[in-house]
């Protein structure tokens, strides 16, 4: 049960977020052959790109309406239209996600009613899909991007219907922006041993987990089937992950009357097992696959080596509310203490089940005073936190977006009961890597004296 | 097995300062003190192990081990003793013979090679080189090539003659006291000698507990001069017979050694431990008391007293904050020796309960304070196989499991807490500071929100119950205007009873109930 603070102060020191529309760019490159526009000048683009790029280590198809001074007074209509004309010639997108930008917000366009005009005069762009969401740089952080996208998505693509195909056996799985590549291709293979079959929106798990592809592309090289997306409307079930995620779960229920179940977090024992549960309810499966037993006995036994290490940790977290609360959560049923808690954006459900007192709407200058004063043992934020951990000669373990100064970022995976184990094991190898030998001034012991030290022979033989 | 170490068993096993040893008859004095080992149903280490144990503590001396592989190879760099200056101690340094050593009897020409390769590399202030079961039974003559490297290269080489067949691990620690009396002790003077300087032996430092102790021993203006324990620099254990007091921590391993520096150079010895609160005071006004026999201002001895009183009761004001976190907890005690009872009085005096403690390695003594500590013997227990600890456990209710770390996973696998009292335990809680670290270990155990979690029932362990599983819907079907209820078409039928794993045969004919299902996509990659 945690407030949420918001520090009374005008300046950020070493931002932790990463804005709004960079979320949304991130959930369009999990469509199929898209590529996500921003509506704004040719920097919001640039610096968003080179984010991603130095994330991914992948080229990331990412445009630009390149808005000028003119259109910037006049209107952006007509960037928006040529933006897509040329990207139609370059890249031959099936899928343009297009994106707002602080700068487009604040003079106040209406894009949705621009777009709607566009797309019936121009029927020369049918065969291209084409979305907006409204992600102003000025409100909320990463993950209420990507959630905007992936409303928008639906709002634009799912029919409005209430026939379910139960034959399908079809789940719908929308993962939050916290989640890594491999975090979602764990989800979907669990749903998949129930055999059930998940529909994932937005897939990155297809297109930015690092693949060598067959040949070039300008557009995403993988991503949630255009076609399979109005399927969603037929799915038995809609499981929501991150709490991010339940306005998408609600929209596709307001559309086409799907039910959805929303999981805060998929990480550790407990909420793992709340997964399983409510797939088993689903499928019918009283008796799951062997080896899921298995992983569960394993992730047990993990927390019990674990435990020693991370039992009354202390430790400092700073991430988007849905991966700093699956985290914060399952470190804490290990024992440990989140001494703070910082965040990027208030829109969250989950601050009243972080285990903390206070979470803090701040930077990476809050996460450093915070760790100082809770004697912070290990640092979870991304790679800008190394500024911190070298303040505080603290380990850091690079969670979140960006981290740029490891690869493989992409490959971690911390959900279901394999990735949790997972986790249990790199915090409690950073925790043991950082070994103190104790030292007799660590007691108040003076030294022993010189006399007893061997002097080296200067000369020998 | 040469002469030589078979005259220091001998004499090894004639302990006129023990008790036990004193009341066998010569015959069975003969056989030693360790019970004759069962092959099939024996544990724990030989002579060779033993006798690193006492000896590696000393932190500059290059610790080379004359065998093949398995002696140093399998057991390196795997004890916690603490070092406050030089790290060559933990360095495995082996002559790792070969098959071609042995049966050639190139071993005695490898060694003093190796001799020679160590003090090159390290110029240490010595090189205990210890022989082991393959070069006594080849007849390596160990000693006559310490005997030549200290020659050739200035830098004492000490031989420990310590086959492991020869006995166990208590025997081995003894073997190891007789080379440092027969070749270290008394051959370097202590610069000034103080009427405050005392001898440690057998404390291992593990993380640091004896400079929990340290500041005490300072603050009296008391002297470690002489040591055969760990963090000793090997110039301490060459100045023992200069000390006025030996204080044996918790163990008569090396009472020879302690003897045999009263006999040769009348320092009297105690033993005494540093586990519990009321141990370390009496360790402390024992060795002021013997000090101030021995020549030290009497003063010293109100200092001690005043010092304890001080400690005591900080150290309870620190403790009784953490009282309501462990008050009633129920303790296992699988430990043995002093700590059978030493840290039971703290433990109770905090309000845990302790349901029962193993008297292994313990002497009488020590079997009469659990009786005083505990009210009567109902709660001692010898040796515990693992399956009877683990039906203790359960069945008696524990809460907490406090041992070494070979029967850690029994208390684990039974999802129950453990805190290692043992020598590989990672944090130091000796001395009064080191029961607060102690208990707050106790309460970071017992007090872990991961035991519910564990203990809690996995989520196929109880039905699933229908299509009440789904989430409810709620609102209208946007095109029909329906209201959702049971009747909506959304949910997925419940099967009839609860199906198994679709399998790849199964798959194939097409599970019935699910058309299209067959052909779909689905993959059981690993169900």
């Amino acid at each position: 049960m945690a407030t949420l603070i918001h520090p009374k102060r005008a300046l950020s020191t070493m931002p932790l977020k990463s804005s709004a529309p960079l979320g949304a760019a991130l959930a369009y490159l999990g469509i199929e052959r898209a590529v996500p526009l921003f509506h704004g000048s040719q920097g919001c683009t640039a610096f968003a790109m080179v984010h991603l790029v130095r994330h991914f280590k992948e080229a990331v198809p990412l445009q630009t309406t390149a808005m000028n001074e003119v259109s910037t007074i006049l209107g952006g209509a007509e960037q928006i239209e040529e933006a897509i004309e040329n990207l139609r010639k370059k890249a031959q997108p099936k899928f343009i996600g297009i994106a707002s930008t602080a700068l487009t917000e604040t003079r106040g366009e209406d894009v949705q009613g621009e777009l709607k005009e566009i797309v019936a005069r121009r029927t020369d762009f049918a065969d291209t899909r084409i979305v907006y969401a409204s992600t102003p740089d000025f409100d909320g952080a990463l993950q209420d991007g990507w959630a905007r996208a992936v409303e928008a998505i639906i709002a634009t693509m799912l029919p409005e219907q209430c026939e379910r195909d139960v034959a399908l056996r079809q789940v719908t799985l929308l993962p939050g922006s916290h989640l890594t590549p491999a975090d979602i291709e764990e989800l979907a293979r669990l749903v998949r041993s129930f055999g059930l079959h998940p529909v994932v929106l937005p897939d990155i798990s297809t297109s930015l987990d690092g693949h060598v592809s067959e040949d070039w592309s300008g557009a995403s090289l993988g991503g949630t089937r255009i076609d399979d997306i109005p399927s969603i409307a037929r799915s038995a079930c809609t499981l929501a992950i991150g709490s991010q995620m339940e306005g998408a779960a609600k929209l596709i229920e307001d559309r086409a009357l799907v039910p959805y179940q929303v999981f805060p977090t998929v990480t550790g024992l407990k909420p793992t097992d709340a997964f399983v549960r409510t797939l088993m309810g689903l499928s019918g499966v009283q008796d799951p696959p062997e080896t899921l037993k298995r992983d569960r006995a394993r992730l047990m036994d993990a927390a019990l080596d674990a435990h020693f290490h991370i039992g009354g940790l202390k430790v400092a977290i700073g991430a988007d509310p849905d991966l700093m609360f699956a985290l914060s959560h399952a470190l804490a049923a290990l024992g440990a203490r989140i001494v703070s808690a910082v965040t990027t954006s208030q829109h969250s459900a989950v601050f009243d089940r972080m285990p903390c007192a206070e979470v803090l709407l701040g930077d990476l200058g809050d996460l450093e005073r915070g760790a100082r004063a809770g004697g912070a043992e290990l640092l979870l934020t991304h790679s800008h936190g190394r500024h911190v951990a070298a303040a505080l000669d603290r380990p850091l373990m690079r969670v979140g977006f960006p981290i740029f100064d490891r690869i493989g970022a992409q490959d971690a995976c911390r959900v279901g009961y394999r990735g949790s184990r997972a986790f249990y094991y790199e915090v409690a190898n950073i925790v043991q890597s950082q070994h103190h030998r104790a030292r007799p001034e660590d007691f108040g012991a003076a030294p022993i004296s010189e006399e007893f030290d061997h002097v080296p022979h200067a000369t020998r033989h | 097995m040469p002469d030589t170490v078979k005259n220091k068993i001998q004499d090894v096993f004639n302990e006129p300062a023990c008790g036990t040893n004193v009341s066998k008859s010569e015959q069975q004095r003969k056989k030693g003190c360790a019970k004759p080992l069962t092959p099939g149903a024996a544990a724990g280490g030989c002579a060779f192990d033993g006798a690193k144990i006492a000896l590696q503590p000393i932190v500059d001396v290059a610790h080379l081990v004359h065998a093949p592989l398995a002696c140093e190879g399998n057991g390196w760099d795997n004890r916690g003793a603490a070092s406050s200056g030089s790290e060559l101690y933990r360095i495995g340094l082996t002559t790792d013979m070969s098959e071609l050593d042995i049966v050639m009897g190139y071993g005695e020409k490898k060694l003093f090679k190796a001799i020679k390769e160590t003090i090159d590399a390290h110029d240490p202030p010595a090189v205990f080189v210890y022989s082991t079961c393959v070069p006594a039974l080849i007849g390596d003559d160990v000693g006559a090539v310490c005997q030549a490297a200290t020659k050739t290269f200035g830098t004492p080489c000490i031989p420990i003659d310590v086959p492991g067949y020869v006995g166990s691990k208590n025997l081995g620690n003894k073997l190891a006291g007789e080379a440092m009396l027969d070749h270290v002790i008394g051959t370097m003077e202590p610069a000034e000698p103080t009427p405050y300087d005392i001898n440690i032996v057998g404390d291992y430092n593990l993380s640091g507990e004896l400079w929990q102790v340290k500041p005490l021993l300072d603050r009296l203006g008391i002297r470690i001069l002489g040591s055969l324990a760990a963090d000793a620099r090997y110039a301490q254990v060459a100045m023992m017979h200069r000390a006025r007091v030996t204080m044996m921590v918790c163990s008569k391993a090396l009472i020879n050694v302690a003897r045999k520096l009263e006999e040769r150079w009348g320092i009297p010895y105690f033993e005494g431990s540093f586990y519990g609160i009321s141990d370390t005071s009496d360790a402390l006004r024992t060795m002021c008391r013997m000090l101030v026999e021995r020549g030290a201002d009497s003063a010293l001895l109100d200092r001690c007293e005043a010092l304890i009183k001080e400690e005591e009761a900080g150290i309870w004001a620190e403790l009784e904050p953490l009282r309501p976190r462990v008050e009633g907890r129920r303790v296992l005690l699988y430990t043995g020796g002093h700590k059978s009872w030493s840290v039971v009085a703290a433990l109770q005096e905090l309000g845990m309960e302790v349901i029962g403690t193993s008297v292994r390695k313990a002497t009488d003594e020590d079997k009469d304070r659990v009786v005083e500590v505990m009210g009567d013997d109902k709660h001692m227990f010898d040796n515990m196989a693992p399956r009877d600890m683990y039906r203790l456990l359960t069945e008696a209710g524990a809460d907490l499991l406090m041992s070494g770390g070979r029967s850690q996973f029994v208390a684990l696998k039974a999802k129950m807490p453990w805190v290692d009292v043992n020598q590989e335990k990672h944090e130091p809680y000796a001395g009064y500071m080191g029961m607060v670290d102690l208990v707050r270990a106790i309460d970071r155990a017992v007090n872990n929100p991961m035991w519910a979690e564990l203990r809690g029932p996995a989520p196929w362990e109880e039905p699933i119950t229908g299509p009440n599983a789904l989430p409810p819907l709620s609102g209208a079907c946007p095109v029909t205007g329906a209201l959702a209820g049971r009747e909506a078409p959304a949910t997925v039928p419940a099967s009839t009873g609860p199906a198994a794993m679709p399998d790849a045969a199964r798959r194939d004919q097409g599970p019935a109930g699910f058309g299209g299902f067959a052909s779909s996509q689905t993959d059981f990659e690993d169900c």
